[in-house]
């Protein structure tokens, strides 16, 4: 434990363990509309800002959040406008975002070194300034997420009904959009622009074996979440592994053990004598995969 | 003289050119329980969707209590029955969740959740007979009780209009009577309804007029018509695929 008596070392702890908290709050909307590889996307277009930043010299992070709050607000309008052309838009957004990224890295003065920082996450690259930007865009992220969640849980569960209810639904579309991009941001510096998504789906993947309802499935992803960053960057420092690379090992471990366990005992629930109520006939019980 | 909730003037509705709806004109007024019939594509949900502002009208005008329905806003005078839950998505929804998302157009979207909102979750529960599985997966319920639950939203949310798409189709008859109360208690309690359906089945003694919608025009307007041919026999069945209505994009709900 006294690697983190160093001060990046506990600036990488704070971040990440923010990000563990923050990415599965957003990513379990993400989830319920099947848009779990949004992120991903959206962290392709943020590398151009990282490398617009790091041309410039100007902040990197401040550069990717405008990039990919740009990027994210293109991709829900190409939604909203039409349905043709939506998939081709989107590929020729992220595959430009991130050919765009590598160019202008590779006009800048950084080496191919601070490129894989952007991409996989570096224990070493924060400063004191960027925590101090994660933790307010973080917190900022997470009381949205969290206060706005009866009105984003409707858009999500059924954006028809939400239209008939009033809520303004273009709003809430384009906050989840922007929220996104925050969140990809952020979370580039510990976990990389190329893992991020994974730490806003696996932990809701791994909480939703378990849970029954919508809160406890949040309540439940975002400790997943807080575990994975905290011990995935302990074991960065231990083991000097990527630290985005051992987060998500960690979320994804998870994700095998929970479902392990859970089929084990439903098994085991299963082999002994059933107690009333007995189930819904097979025909008539609809999704639940 | 009562008041209009629902006005549809010359109203027209077509997607990609093709017209669905040609000229349509309807009253429904405080109080009445109305039934929309027709074939399937006879354009009834289109009907519905257009009167609750969700597909756009190319001519004519709909009104919402006096109000032209764009510019309508007083939603939690509305509740709406969709044909079924959108597939489930995989993050779990108890049923409570689901019902809770009913009272948003009356508390708005800031205000957290007070106990009125709670006990209007409860009260619409217990009015379709689901108070005992509130607190369950509403993936693990049956067709019917899934219907139940929509229509639970609806109520929570005490609305003076219920607008249902097809509430009975394909649901168990244990469902349908509990919806048949609720409806009629709805009703007693002063509310309109006008609901999309292919047989009435027991909602048939709540129905006090019936609007038959043929090729995108009215070919009736009055009494509810008896059923005939083999649509009378009791063992028809009346469940009928659906086609996809409109595109599902890429940040919507499905």
């Amino acid at each position: 434990m006294s690697l983190f008596q160093y001060e990046y070392m506990q600036l990488a702890l704070v971040s990440a363990l923010i990000i563990g908290l923050t990415a599965p709050a957003l990513g379990i909307y993400l989830v319920q509309r099947r848009l779990a590889l949004i992120g991903d996307g959206i962290g392709h277009v943020a590398l151009t800002g990282v490398g617009a930043g790091l041309l410039f010299q100007t902040s990197p992070v401040i550069m990717a959040v405008i990039a990919a709050t740009l990027g994210a607000v293109v991709i829900e309008l190409i939604r909203e406008r039409g349905r043709t052309s939506g998939d081709l838009a989107l590929a020729l957004l992220f595959y430009g975002g991130i050919a765009g990224g590598v160019v202008l890295v590779g006009l800048s003065d950084s080496t191919s070194a601070n490129l894989n920082a952007y991409l996989f996450g570096a224990l070493s690259t924060a400063s004191r300034a960027d925590v101090a930007t994660i933790a307010v865009l973080g917190a900022a992220v997470l009381i949205a997420m969290i206060g706005l969640r009866p009105a984003l849980f409707a858009v999500c569960h059924d954006e028809e009904y939400a239209r008939v209810s009033g809520l303004p639904v273009r709003t809430l579309n384009l906050l989840l959009a922007i929220t996104t991009a925050i969140t990809v941001t952020i979370a580039m510096r510990a976990v990389g622009v190329l893992l991020i998504s994974a730490l806003m789906v696996v932990p809701v993947a791994t909480a939703q074996q378990v849970t029954r309802g919508f809160r406890s499935t949040m309540a439940a992803a975002m400790a997943l979440g807080l575990f994975a960053g905290g011990a995935g960057i302990w074991m960065a420092a231990l083991a000097d592994t990527a630290p985005g690379a051992s987060v998500v090992v960690l979320a994804i471990a998870s994700f095998v053990t929970v479902t392990l366990l859970a089929a084990g005992w439903r098994r085991l629930r299963r082999t002994r004598p059933q107690p009333a109520p007995a189930p819904e006939p097979h025909e008539v019980v609809l999704g639940g995969s | 003289m009562t008041p209009d909730v629902i006005t549809v003037t010359h109203g027209v509705v077509g997607y990609d050119g093709r017209p669905v709806l040609r000229d349509v004109s309807l009253t429904v007024t405080a109080g009445e329980v109305v039934a929309l019939l027709g074939a399937n594509g006879s354009g009834k949900s289109t009907l519905i969707r257009a009167i609750l502002g969700l597909v756009p009208l190319s001519a004519g005008t709909v009104t919402l209590f006096g109000r032209p329905v764009r510019r309508f806003r007083q939603w939690h005078r509305v509740g709406y029955v969709p044909q079924r839950l959108g597939a489930g998505s995989g993050v779990p929804a108890t049923v409570a969740e689901v019902v809770a998302a009913g009272r948003l157009a009356r508390r708005g979207i800031l205000r957290p959740p007070g106990r009125a909102d709670r006990e209007a979750v409860a009260e619409a529960l217990r009015a379709v007979g689901l108070a005992d599985r509130a607190k369950d997966p509403v993936s693990t319920l049956s067709g019917g009780q899934q219907q139940r639950t929509l229509i639970a939203r609806a109520l929570a949310g005490r609305p003076e209009l219920l607008i249902l798409d097809e509430p009975t189709a394909g649901v168990d008859a244990v469902s349908q009577e509990a919806f048949a109360g609720a409806l009629r208690d709805f009703t007693l309690g002063g509310g309109t309804v006008l609901l999309v359906a292919h047989e009435l089945g027991p909602l048939r003694p709540v129905i006090g007029r019936a609007i038959v919608v043929h090729q995108g025009f009215v070919a009736h307007d009055g009494a509810v018509p008896e059923p005939a041919g083999h649509h009378a026999a009791p063992d028809h069945d009346h469940v009928h695929p659906h086609g996809p209505e409109e595109p599902a994009g890429l940040w919507s709900a499905r």
